[in-house]
């Protein structure tokens, strides 16, 4: 009966905080179970990426016109888009990459060169998504997460490039890496799933198994790598580089 | 007013007609007339244990499937413990309907359950379901995944795994703790 009257409210604060440390242990082991759990997943043997990568392209548009055919087949057969020529649509069929050709005026110098995602380092299409399913991973590979696309083409309004399609038809035969579906946008995606097992684009692959090097892939960021070497060496132009999006795919002879 | 009172009164007598057994031939149809037939349960083609507990990955399989879809289109992670490659890779079933059972697909073993919940999602407008050939091999069986000897039921029992599943829901429910 001494006891100051806050007393009793010190004593019931201990018992709550007593109760609410024991629930706190009967709780933790299962979360840091849980936790563990999550983070063995987390670790796999692949990623996370981060920036000290920054993958890039050097495209030498003086290559034989002939080879960029194969590459775009392989980019067909590798990712699964592309429309037999009797089912063809062109004016709304999906394209990945696209051959075009330029020519001076002046000299009546020509040249074609493949177009694809410019994998930009500020990526205006990401800027405008409306739902954040237009992303720029860490490494620089500019993707579209198809789950979260509501396929209003936004994106592709924005890009400079014309690089992304839309998907008007339903899809069929997807390959297991690349899922694609009716409704969502697409683009390049620097075959992702090859670079993060450490190979090359299927495009890339293609060119040098027919003994070209005509499209040169690799890591911009690192000053050995034949590209960073290329690049540092030959003067290169990238499309468009008065806006600023900084893109990741180089051109020689242009 | 009074109307009112004598429906009451009416459907109150008719409950406990049909408590009672009086109302047996005049109900309605009885609920196991009318009920969905329980799904049925594909055996992984693997015939391994999963990932988790059985019964925590058909609880919880959306939700892992969608972590591990964002950490792998957005970081690069790749072979994660819960992908949907995964999967694949072990409830892949042959069946006459696609490809004359040529190729392992892991739809119908998705389909059962997702047809008798009602789940409306589909991996499959997109994804492909189809396995790949080369995955049917044992050696590429995951690092975490062990044989079959104790423990969770993999079984093509099924009504002994719902019969143990309902059990245990009723467990849970009735020591009060919050049913999942």
């Amino acid at each position: 009966m001494t006891k100051p009257s806050n007393s009793i409210d010190t004593t019931r604060r201990n018992v709550v905080k007593g109760g609410a440390a024991v629930a706190v242990i009967a709780v933790a082991p299962g979360i840091t179970l849980r936790t563990l759990e999550a983070n063995a997943a987390v670790k796999g043997p692949i990623g996370p990426v981060t920036n000290a990568k920054r993958w890039g392209m050097l495209i030498d548009a003086n290559a034989p016109e002939g080879v960029w055919d194969l590459a775009i087949d392989a980019c067909k057969t590798e990712q699964g888009w592309g429309v037999p020529a009797k089912d063809a649509n062109p004016s709304t069929d999906p394209q990945w990459i696209r051959k075009v050709s330029i020519k001076d005026p002046k000299t009546g110098a020509k040249a074609t060169l493949p177009v694809m995602c410019q994998h930009c380092a500020n990526p205006p299409c990401v800027d405008v998504c409306p739902t954040g399913a237009s992303m720029k991973r860490a490494d620089g590979i500019v993707l579209v997460d198809k789950h979260i696309c509501i396929g209003c083409r936004y994106c592709m309004m924005a890009c400079p490039y014309s690089a992304r399609s839309f998907v008007h038809e339903d899809v069929s035969g997807q390959k297991p890496y690349m899922p694609r579906g009716k409704g969502t946008v697409e683009s390049c995606t620097f075959c992702v799933h090859r670079v993060d097992r450490g190979r090359k684009p299927a495009c890339v692959e293609a060119l040098n198994k027919a003994g070209s090097n005509a499209i040169m892939f690799g890591d911009l960021n690192d000053p050995k790598s034949d590209i960073a070497r290329a690049v540092a060496k030959f003067i290169t132009r990238r499309i468009r580089s008065d806006l600023g999006v900084e893109p990741g795919i180089h051109y020689r002879g242009i | 007013m009074r109307s009112a009172l004598l429906t009451k009164g009416l459907s109150v007598l008719g409950v406990i007609l049909i408590v009672l057994g009086f109302g047996a031939d005049i109900s309605v149809p009885s609920a196991e007339a009318g009920e969905v037939p329980k799904p049925p349960l594909v055996k992984a083609y693997k015939g391994e244990v999963c990932v988790l507990p059985v019964d925590e990955m058909r609880r919880d399989h959306a939700r892992l499937l969608s972590h591990q879809r964002d950490e792998t289109v957005r970081e690069g992670i790749r072979d994660n413990k819960f992908s949907l490659a995964g999967c694949i890779d072990c409830h892949a079933v042959t069946t006459p309907d696609v490809a004359d059972g040529k190729v392992r697909t892991v739809e119908p073993f998705c389909a059962a359950c997702h047809a008798y919940t009602a789940v409306a999602i589909d991996c499959f407008q997109c994804h492909s379901p189809l396995a790949p050939p080369d995955i049917g091999d044992q050696a590429t069986l995951p690092k975490d995944h062990v044989p079959l000897t104790k423990g969770i039921l993999v079984s093509n029992n099924n009504d002994a795994v719902i019969a143990e599943l309902e059990r245990k829901v009723a467990n849970v429910t009735k020591s009060g703790a919050p049913a999942q």
